[in-house]
Protein backbone atom coordinates (compact mmCIF):
# COMPACT_ATOMS: atom_id res chain seq x y z
CA UNK A 1 0.00 0.00 0.00
CA UNK A 2 3.04 2.52 -0.16
CA UNK A 3 2.45 3.14 -3.39
CA UNK A 4 -0.23 5.26 -3.06
CA UNK A 5 1.36 7.32 -0.46
CA UNK A 6 3.82 8.48 -2.86
CA UNK A 7 3.72 10.69 -5.74
CA UNK A 8 4.09 8.91 -9.01
CA UNK A 9 6.44 10.01 -11.81
CA UNK A 10 4.66 10.44 -15.54
CA UNK A 11 5.99 7.11 -17.18
CA UNK A 12 3.80 5.24 -14.21
CA UNK A 13 0.64 7.54 -14.65
CA UNK A 14 0.39 8.02 -18.40
CA UNK A 15 0.97 4.13 -19.14
CA UNK A 16 -1.55 3.58 -16.66
CA UNK A 17 -4.18 5.99 -18.02
CA UNK A 18 -3.37 5.30 -21.68
CA UNK A 19 -4.82 1.03 -20.42
CA UNK A 20 -8.19 2.59 -20.25
CA UNK A 21 -8.68 3.42 -23.80
CA UNK A 22 -8.53 -0.59 -24.37
CA UNK A 23 -10.00 -1.30 -21.22
CA UNK A 24 -13.42 0.12 -21.71
CA UNK A 25 -13.68 -0.41 -25.19
CA UNK A 26 -13.36 -4.16 -23.66
CA UNK A 27 -15.41 -4.09 -21.11
CA UNK A 28 -18.65 -2.09 -22.31
CA UNK A 29 -17.38 -1.51 -26.17
CA UNK A 30 -17.42 2.27 -25.68
CA UNK A 31 -14.77 4.80 -25.42
CA UNK A 32 -12.26 6.43 -23.04
CA UNK A 33 -14.35 9.90 -22.20
CA UNK A 34 -15.49 11.51 -18.99
CA UNK A 35 -17.39 14.75 -19.68
CA UNK A 36 -20.42 13.15 -21.23
CA UNK A 37 -21.21 12.13 -17.86
CA UNK A 38 -22.23 15.69 -17.46
CA UNK A 39 -24.69 15.79 -20.02
CA UNK A 40 -25.95 12.33 -17.80
CA UNK A 41 -25.76 13.99 -14.65
CA UNK A 42 -28.39 16.37 -16.59
CA UNK A 43 -30.67 13.79 -17.90
CA UNK A 44 -30.80 11.92 -15.07
CA UNK A 45 -31.37 14.29 -12.22
CA UNK A 46 -32.23 17.70 -13.76
CA UNK A 47 -34.65 16.41 -16.55
CA UNK A 48 -34.75 19.30 -19.35
CA UNK A 49 -37.36 19.39 -21.32
CA UNK A 50 -34.37 20.28 -24.26
CA UNK A 51 -33.80 17.62 -27.23
CA UNK A 52 -29.96 17.41 -26.11
CA UNK A 53 -30.79 15.48 -22.90
CA UNK A 54 -33.63 12.89 -24.75
CA UNK A 55 -31.58 10.42 -24.64
CA UNK A 56 -31.49 6.73 -23.46
CA UNK A 57 -29.04 7.93 -20.46
CA UNK A 58 -29.36 4.91 -18.43
CA UNK A 59 -27.57 3.08 -21.42
CA UNK A 60 -24.98 4.44 -20.11
CA UNK A 61 -25.56 4.20 -16.65
CA UNK A 62 -21.85 2.68 -16.81
CA UNK A 63 -20.80 5.92 -17.38
CA UNK A 64 -22.11 7.53 -14.01
CA UNK A 65 -20.61 4.57 -11.89
CA UNK A 66 -17.39 5.07 -13.21
CA UNK A 67 -17.07 8.70 -12.37
CA UNK A 68 -18.94 8.14 -9.30
CA UNK A 69 -15.82 6.12 -8.73
CA UNK A 70 -13.10 8.11 -9.28
CA UNK A 71 -14.81 10.28 -6.36
CA UNK A 72 -14.04 7.41 -4.48
CA UNK A 73 -10.73 7.08 -5.65
CA UNK A 74 -9.31 10.53 -5.00
CA UNK A 75 -11.08 10.10 -1.57
CA UNK A 76 -8.39 7.35 -0.76
CA UNK A 77 -5.70 8.91 -2.38
CA UNK A 78 -6.21 11.99 -0.35
CA UNK A 79 -5.91 10.36 2.61
CA UNK A 80 -3.34 8.60 1.75
CA UNK A 81 -1.46 11.38 0.52
CA UNK A 82 -2.31 14.26 2.79
CA UNK A 83 1.24 13.25 5.00
CA UNK A 84 3.44 12.72 1.55
CA UNK A 85 6.13 15.17 0.72
CA UNK A 86 5.23 17.81 -1.69
CA UNK A 87 6.38 16.89 -5.20
CA UNK A 88 8.80 19.12 -6.65
CA UNK A 89 6.71 21.43 -8.90
CA UNK A 90 9.02 23.73 -11.45
CA UNK A 91 10.54 26.37 -9.32
CA UNK A 92 9.93 28.76 -12.38
CA UNK A 93 6.30 28.21 -12.10
CA UNK A 94 5.86 28.42 -8.27
CA UNK A 95 7.68 32.21 -8.32
CA UNK A 96 6.15 33.35 -11.26
CA UNK A 97 2.72 32.28 -9.46
CA UNK A 98 4.11 33.85 -6.04
CA UNK A 99 4.53 37.25 -7.90
CA UNK A 100 1.31 36.97 -8.92
CA UNK A 101 -0.45 37.20 -6.01
CA UNK A 102 -0.76 33.51 -5.20
CA UNK A 103 0.57 32.14 -1.17
CA UNK A 104 -0.50 29.09 -0.54
CA UNK A 105 2.04 26.51 -1.97
CA UNK A 106 1.80 23.62 0.46
CA UNK A 107 -0.87 21.52 -0.78
CA UNK A 108 -1.69 20.47 -4.98
CA UNK A 109 -4.07 23.24 -4.83
CA UNK A 110 -3.44 26.76 -3.91
CA UNK A 111 -5.86 26.86 -0.34
CA UNK A 112 -6.10 30.64 -0.78
CA UNK A 113 -7.92 30.63 -4.08
CA UNK A 114 -10.30 27.45 -3.77
CA UNK A 115 -11.41 27.58 -0.59
CA UNK A 116 -14.83 27.70 1.08
CA UNK A 117 -14.12 31.13 1.80
CA UNK A 118 -12.72 32.52 -1.84
CA UNK A 119 -16.00 31.41 -2.78
CA UNK A 120 -17.35 34.47 -1.32
CA UNK A 121 -14.69 36.82 -3.41
CA UNK A 122 -14.91 37.45 -7.16
CA UNK A 123 -11.44 36.03 -7.67
CA UNK A 124 -12.76 32.69 -6.37
CA UNK A 125 -15.89 33.06 -7.77
CA UNK A 126 -14.40 33.52 -11.24
CA UNK A 127 -11.82 30.34 -10.72
CA UNK A 128 -14.00 27.81 -9.16
CA UNK A 129 -17.78 28.62 -10.60
CA UNK A 130 -16.59 30.55 -13.84
CA UNK A 131 -13.79 27.97 -14.63
CA UNK A 132 -16.27 24.82 -14.12
CA UNK A 133 -18.97 26.35 -16.25
CA UNK A 134 -16.42 26.70 -19.19
CA UNK A 135 -15.24 23.19 -18.79
CA UNK A 136 -19.07 21.84 -18.70
CA UNK A 137 -19.97 24.73 -21.61
CA UNK A 138 -16.89 24.15 -23.71
CA UNK A 139 -16.42 20.17 -23.54
CA UNK A 140 -19.75 19.47 -24.70
CA UNK A 141 -19.49 22.05 -27.49
CA UNK A 142 -16.44 20.24 -28.65
CA UNK A 143 -17.51 16.45 -28.09
CA UNK A 144 -15.14 15.75 -25.67
CA UNK A 145 -11.97 16.64 -23.22
CA UNK A 146 -8.57 15.67 -22.19
CA UNK A 147 -9.95 12.15 -22.03
CA UNK A 148 -12.49 11.38 -24.97
CA UNK A 149 -10.36 14.06 -27.32
CA UNK A 150 -6.88 14.12 -26.33
CA UNK A 151 -6.06 10.76 -25.30
CA UNK A 152 -8.85 8.15 -26.80
CA UNK A 153 -9.24 10.10 -30.24
CA UNK A 154 -5.10 10.84 -30.68
CA UNK A 155 -4.82 7.08 -29.86
CA UNK A 156 -7.42 6.61 -32.47
CA UNK A 157 -5.54 8.97 -34.99
CA UNK A 158 -9.15 10.85 -35.20
CA UNK A 159 -8.26 14.27 -36.48
CA UNK A 160 -11.14 16.36 -34.88
CA UNK A 161 -9.22 15.08 -31.70
CA UNK A 162 -5.93 16.54 -32.33
CA UNK A 163 -7.71 19.97 -33.84
CA UNK A 164 -9.54 19.59 -30.06
CA UNK A 165 -6.43 19.15 -28.29
CA UNK A 166 -4.28 22.19 -30.32
CA UNK A 167 -7.95 24.51 -29.00
CA UNK A 168 -8.19 23.33 -25.17
CA UNK A 169 -3.99 24.02 -25.09
CA UNK A 170 -5.00 27.58 -26.70
CA UNK A 171 -7.41 27.49 -23.96
CA UNK A 172 -5.48 27.20 -21.26
CA UNK A 173 -2.81 29.69 -22.71
CA UNK A 174 -5.48 32.62 -22.99
CA UNK A 175 -6.18 31.74 -19.20
CA UNK A 176 -2.66 31.62 -17.99
CA UNK A 177 -1.25 34.66 -19.51
CA UNK A 178 -4.27 36.70 -20.16
CA UNK A 179 -6.59 35.80 -17.65
CA UNK A 180 -5.02 34.28 -14.44
CA UNK A 181 -3.17 37.36 -13.92
CA UNK A 182 -5.72 39.53 -14.29
CA UNK A 183 -7.89 37.53 -11.71
CA UNK A 184 -5.36 37.16 -9.13
CA UNK A 185 -5.67 40.52 -8.56
CA UNK A 186 -8.97 40.91 -8.17
CA UNK B 1 -20.10 -8.13 -12.98
CA UNK B 2 -19.44 -5.16 -15.48
CA UNK B 3 -20.49 -2.23 -13.41
CA UNK B 4 -18.55 -3.86 -10.25
CA UNK B 5 -15.47 -3.80 -12.66
CA UNK B 6 -16.01 -0.44 -14.01
CA UNK B 7 -16.40 0.70 -10.22
CA UNK B 8 -13.06 -0.64 -9.26
CA UNK B 9 -11.25 0.97 -12.81
CA UNK B 10 -13.36 3.99 -11.97
CA UNK B 11 -11.93 4.48 -8.50
CA UNK B 12 -8.54 3.11 -9.73
CA UNK B 13 -8.70 5.78 -11.89
CA UNK B 14 -9.11 8.29 -9.28
CA UNK B 15 -6.13 7.20 -7.74
CA UNK B 16 -3.90 7.45 -10.42
CA UNK B 17 -5.05 11.19 -11.36
CA UNK B 18 -4.53 11.77 -7.73
CA UNK B 19 -0.92 10.10 -6.99
CA UNK B 20 -0.03 11.51 -10.58
CA UNK B 21 -0.58 15.12 -9.76
CA UNK B 22 -2.79 14.94 -12.71
CA UNK B 23 -4.53 16.90 -10.19
CA UNK B 24 -2.52 19.31 -9.26
CA UNK B 25 -3.35 22.93 -9.80
CA UNK B 26 0.37 23.32 -9.74
CA UNK B 27 1.11 21.04 -12.46
CA UNK B 28 -1.09 22.37 -14.78
CA UNK B 29 0.15 25.49 -14.37
CA UNK B 30 3.70 24.54 -14.91
CA UNK B 31 2.36 22.64 -18.15
CA UNK B 32 1.06 25.87 -19.54
CA UNK B 33 4.27 27.74 -18.73
CA UNK B 34 6.54 24.93 -20.46
CA UNK B 35 8.30 24.57 -17.45
CA UNK B 36 8.04 20.95 -16.69
CA UNK B 37 8.13 17.65 -18.72
CA UNK B 38 5.43 16.15 -16.05
CA UNK B 39 2.14 16.44 -18.01
CA UNK B 40 3.47 16.51 -21.28
CA UNK B 41 4.62 12.78 -20.18
CA UNK B 42 1.76 11.80 -18.47
CA UNK B 43 -0.37 12.88 -21.65
CA UNK B 44 2.11 11.80 -24.41
CA UNK B 45 2.57 8.17 -23.15
CA UNK B 46 -1.08 7.75 -22.19
CA UNK B 47 -1.65 8.57 -25.64
CA UNK B 48 1.33 5.92 -27.01
CA UNK B 49 -0.17 3.31 -24.71
CA UNK B 50 -3.75 3.66 -26.18
CA UNK B 51 -2.87 3.54 -29.52
CA UNK B 52 -0.71 0.43 -29.45
CA UNK B 53 -2.98 -1.41 -27.48
CA UNK B 54 -5.95 -0.22 -29.84
CA UNK B 55 -3.80 -1.24 -32.32
CA UNK B 56 -3.37 -4.48 -31.05
CA UNK B 57 -6.73 -4.85 -29.87
CA UNK B 58 -7.88 -4.51 -33.89
CA UNK B 59 -4.88 -6.54 -35.33
CA UNK B 60 -5.75 -9.66 -32.81
CA UNK B 61 -9.29 -8.48 -33.84
CA UNK B 62 -10.14 -9.15 -29.72
CA UNK B 63 -14.15 -8.88 -28.64
CA UNK B 64 -15.56 -7.03 -26.46
CA UNK B 65 -16.96 -8.95 -23.07
CA UNK B 66 -20.65 -8.64 -24.60
CA UNK B 67 -18.55 -10.85 -27.71
CA UNK B 68 -19.58 -7.75 -30.22
CA UNK B 69 -16.37 -6.61 -32.38
CA UNK B 70 -14.66 -3.25 -31.17
CA UNK B 71 -15.78 -0.49 -32.75
CA UNK B 72 -14.03 2.34 -32.22
CA UNK B 73 -16.14 5.71 -31.83
CA UNK B 74 -15.71 8.70 -34.16
CA UNK B 75 -15.10 12.35 -33.21
CA UNK B 76 -17.23 14.83 -35.17
CA UNK B 77 -15.58 17.72 -36.41
CA UNK B 78 -17.07 21.16 -36.72
CA UNK B 79 -17.19 24.69 -36.05
CA UNK B 80 -17.76 23.11 -32.18
CA UNK B 81 -14.00 21.90 -31.82
CA UNK B 82 -12.44 24.60 -32.24
CA UNK B 83 -14.87 27.01 -30.65
CA UNK B 84 -15.94 24.45 -27.81
CA UNK B 85 -12.20 23.42 -27.44
CA UNK B 86 -11.06 26.87 -26.09
CA UNK B 87 -13.79 28.23 -24.05
CA UNK B 88 -12.97 24.43 -22.06
CA UNK B 89 -9.63 25.37 -21.93
CA UNK B 90 -9.62 28.43 -20.75
CA UNK B 91 -11.78 26.69 -17.72
CA UNK B 92 -9.01 24.12 -17.62
CA UNK B 93 -6.14 27.15 -17.49
CA UNK B 94 -8.80 28.75 -14.25
CA UNK B 95 -9.73 25.66 -12.21
CA UNK B 96 -6.40 23.65 -12.99
CA UNK B 97 -8.98 20.19 -13.89
CA UNK B 98 -10.20 18.84 -16.62
CA UNK B 99 -13.39 17.11 -16.02
CA UNK B 100 -11.41 13.39 -14.56
CA UNK B 101 -10.18 15.30 -11.97
CA UNK B 102 -12.47 17.41 -11.17
CA UNK B 103 -14.57 14.22 -10.03
CA UNK B 104 -11.24 13.28 -8.17
CA UNK B 105 -10.78 16.53 -6.40
CA UNK B 106 -14.64 16.60 -5.29
CA UNK B 107 -13.94 13.23 -3.75
CA UNK B 108 -10.60 13.86 -2.37
CA UNK B 109 -11.98 16.32 0.06
CA UNK B 110 -11.74 20.13 -1.72
CA UNK B 111 -15.28 21.21 -1.38
CA UNK B 112 -14.19 24.12 -3.75
CA UNK B 113 -14.29 21.38 -6.17
CA UNK B 114 -17.71 19.99 -5.31
CA UNK B 115 -18.55 23.80 -6.66
CA UNK B 116 -16.72 23.89 -9.55
CA UNK B 117 -18.18 20.18 -10.48
CA UNK B 118 -21.77 21.75 -10.04
CA UNK B 119 -20.40 24.43 -12.18
CA UNK B 120 -19.89 21.99 -14.71
CA UNK B 121 -22.80 20.63 -15.10
CA UNK B 122 -24.84 23.60 -15.01
CA UNK B 123 -22.24 24.79 -18.25
CA UNK B 124 -23.11 21.56 -19.67
CA UNK B 125 -26.73 22.13 -18.74
CA UNK B 126 -26.54 25.48 -20.43
CA UNK B 127 -25.00 24.61 -23.66
CA UNK B 128 -27.93 21.94 -24.07
CA UNK B 129 -30.60 24.90 -24.01
CA UNK B 130 -28.64 27.11 -26.09
CA UNK B 131 -27.15 24.67 -28.55
CA UNK B 132 -29.53 24.86 -31.68
CA UNK B 133 -28.50 28.75 -31.51
CA UNK B 134 -24.52 27.97 -31.78
CA UNK B 135 -22.70 27.73 -34.98
CA UNK B 136 -21.86 23.91 -35.85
Amino acid sequence: MEIFSSFWPWYVTGPLIGLYVPALYLLVNRHFGISSTFRDICAAFIRPSARYFQYDWKAQRWRLVFVAAIAIGGFLSGGTLATAPQAQVSAHTLSVLSSLGVKDFSSMIPADLFSWGSLLTLRGILLIAGGGFLVGFGTRYADGCTSGHSIHGIATFQRASVIATICFFLGGLISTYLLLPFILKL
Amino acid sequence: MVYFIVMLLGIFFGMILTNGEVTSWFRIQEMFRFDSFHMYGVIGSAIVVGALSMLLIKTIGVRSMQGEPVVIETKKLGKGTAIGGIIFGIGWGLTGACPGPLYALAGCGYPAFLIALLSAVGGTLVYGLVRDKLPR
